[in-house]
């Protein structure tokens, strides 16, 4: 589904590679998760898969299709959730997501029904003509992910979709995850929440300096790993307990 | 064509969302063009309720200063006060509670008699007799010196204000001196104080001839010239809000959203280029309606655009498109608002500027002159101008709207390569 080859970013005025030869292969209808500490390269790895930025070098290919050759198609093809709220605040839930949905030439009934459909699923239909700016974050982590998901595309990638949302909003938004996942859709996903990925994801890959460090299922990750009970304890071992605070 | 409607929806969902912001829009244009148009429409009136305060200090008390005087008085732009102290009255306008202060000299009127006197009896002895200049020339001449007017004026005033008002006093000073040479040479020549040798009225005379449409003279006013000139300055400015709009949707993600989506750049200038340009035209139409209703009810000239309005909207139309187009690249090209906001203010007052909203382009120096032909808001006042005041037609104004059109789309041109080239995959 999405096959990456010796990819790599470096950005501009920077010494070192953010991403650095990378290769991974993610199997379609899979749940991947990306893990890596702060600065392990992350978010420009799915930066890059969302053509937001260049990569340095290497290429990519997602459901066979490359941005240079089918730029629509394969942005018709994928969803981004990113890390901030990429909603107007002054508009309402629903006016952003009739926006959002119109960009991939949604319209009329059938989107304005989607929406409700999604609206209702996520707890929030009685807010859809709110104003997003008087929202919660868990709740405008909830409108982010339904206005990348309007379009049903067959790649969702979520950048830490449940970063700063209590734990119901979490749970809602991750079995709304695995509603889609069941009806086809892949995902790959970035996280800080160690236990959230392990019990979600059905594959993992642990980044760390831009580099891929291991890969697999995070069952199997935890029975290789001597004396780890859980993928934290295979995430502080590979990674090591260093801060990795950057500037 | 869905996508460009849902954009320009949005673009009209976000605007009417802020209050603030469309009262900016369209009431601060307003404000601008009623408050420019009261200060400037005193230098369109030949008599102003407003006089200037100025000092004199008469140390001639003869003709010549009573003259000045008189002058002075019948120009109704100054209220004359008279000091007995020439430094009192230099340091009362250099502390600036003065904007002039003239010191007529000592013995003005009775100097320049005689100085009028020696010189006409110099010509009359020339047509005289041989014994008569032998006799004559045994005369001493008394040597007379050069007198000067003294101008003090407050370092702060204008430039064109000195300037006019030195021109105003020679001239007056020219007239008396005519008047003394006509007066010297009537008494040379006849005993009869009472017969009129010379005619000392104006001979020549100006008339200035104005166009005319439908046998009705087109006279310029202040209404004529700051509505155009300023509701131009207001289409422009509107590159601040829109680029703002742009910045905005930078910091707040949605840009991000909007790259990943199946939906061209283009598109999304698109939307934004259709609401904005209506918000240009409705501010358009508020500006013609304050200068039609609202300022002949503030006792200022009505701005008269009958026969006038498709050639008006036309060019409102493009002059909206090229602001649009600088603030759509503004906006592409800034970062952050402090970047965008401020600089497209500045921008547009520079624009103004070299455009001859402020200072007409012809008394500017070469160079200026030149890049004032660049100048988007020069080719818009011109057309404007054109329309109001030159009684134009659409073949006199397609010079200017083409270029106004050609620089939309060069601008919006480079914004769409500047974000391809800056986000290429």
């Amino acid at each position: 589904m999405i096959a990456i080859k010796q990819i790599a970013k470096k950005y501009k005025g920077a010494d070192q590679y953010s991403v650095s030869d990378l290769d991974l292969f993610i199997e379609a209808k899979e749940i991947f998760g990306l893990l890596g500490p702060n600065g392990a390269g992350k978010t420009t790895l799915i930066s890059m898969l969302c053509a937001l930025i260049q990569p340095t070098s290497g290429t990519f290919t997602i459901d066979g299709l490359t941005y240079k050759k089918h730029k629509n198609q394969l942005k018709q093809s994928i969803g981004i959730v990113p890390q901030e709220y990429a909603l107007y605040p002054s508009l309402t839930a629903f006016e952003n997501l009739t926006y959002f949905g119109s960009m991939y030439g949604l319209k009329g009934k059938s989107l304005a029904e989607k929406i409700n459909r999604h609206l209702e699923y996520l707890g929030l239909l009685q807010f859809a003509h709110k104003k997003i700016e008087t929202f919660s974050g868990g709740m405008k982590r909830r409108i982010n992910l339904i206005a990348s998901i309007l379009h049903e595309p067959k790649v969702l990638f979520l950048d830490e979709p449940t970063v700063g949302v209590d734990v119901q909003s979490k749970n809602v938004i991750i079995e709304f995850l695995k509603a889609l996942n069941k009806n086809g859709t892949t995902i790959v996903y970035t996280s800080h929440h160690l236990n959230e990925a392990e019990s979600f994801c059905s594959k993992v890959a642990i980044i760390d300096h831009g580099q891929l460090v291991i890969e697999g299922d995070p069952k199997t990750l935890i029975a290789q790993q001597e004396g780890a009970h859980n993928l934290e304890d295979v995430f502080l071992s590979i990674t090591g307990k260093a801060l990795r605070d950057h500037a | 064509m869905h996508k460009l409607w849902a954009s320009t929806y949005k673009e009209f969902l976000l605007l009417s969302r802020d209050i603030g912001g469309i009262a900016i829009l369209f009431v601060m244009p307003l404000v601008l063009i009623v408050t420019i148009t009261l200060i400037q429409d005193s230098t369109f009136k030949t008599v102003s309720d407003t006089k200037i305060p100025i000092l004199i200090v008469d140390k001639d008390q003869g003709s010549v200063s009573q003259t000045i005087f008189e002058g002075l008085h019948n120009s109704n732009s100054f209220e004359v006060i008279t000091k007995p102290n020439e430094s009192d009255a230099r340091d009362l306008v250099f502390a600036g509670n003065y904007q002039l202060a003239i010191v007529i000299p000592e013995n003005l009127s009775r100097d320049l008699e005689i100085k009028v006197d020696q010189n006409v009896q110099r010509i009359i002895d020339k047509f005289a007799l041989e014994e008569d200049i032998e006799t004559d020339s045994n005369e001493v001449v008394k040597s007379i010196e050069a007198k000067e007017v003294k101008l003090y004026f407050d370092p702060a005033a204008q430039l064109s204000f000195k300037s006019s008002v030195k021109n105003g006093i020679d001239k007056m000073i020219s007239q008396i001196e005519t008047q003394s040479i006509y007066k010297a040479f009537q008494e040379q020549i006849s005993d009869d104080p009472s017969e009129v040798i010379f005619e000392t009225d104006k001979f020549i005379a100006f008339k200035e001839i104005m166009p005319v449409k439908d046998n009705k003279e087109i006279i310029p006013n202040s209404v004529q010239h700051n509505v155009p000139a300023w509701t131009l300055f207001a289409i422009f400015f509107i590159i601040v809000p829109l680029s703002i709009n742009i910045v905005k949707e930078k910091s707040q993600g949605t840009f991000v959203r909007l790259r990943t989506n199946p939906v061209s750049y283009a598109t999304v200038l698109g939307g934004k280029t259709v609401l904005y340009l209506i918000v240009c035209l409705i501010q358009f139409v508020l500006m013609l309606l304050v200068g039609v209703y609202f300022l002949p009810a503030i006792g200022l000239p009505q701005l008269e655009v009958s026969g006038k309005l498709p050639l008006l909207f036309t060019v409102a139309f493009f002059a909206g498109l090229a602001a649009i187009g600088l603030g759509l690249l503004l906006g592409t090209i800034a970062k952050t608002q402090e970047q965008s906001a401020p600089f497209g203010a500045t921008f547009v007052v520079i624009l103004a500027a070299v455009g001859g909203v402020w200072v007409p382009v012809f008394i500017m120096p070469k160079f200026m002159q030149i890049l004032s032909n660049i100048s988007p808001m020069n080719w818009g006042l011109n057309a404007f101008y054109d329309v109001f005041l030159r009684n134009g037609s659409f073949l006199d104004i397609l010079p200017e709207i083409s270029l106004l059109l050609l620089f939309f789309i060069l601008t919006i041109g480079f914004a769409i390569i500047y974000n391809e080239k800056k986000n290429a995959v």
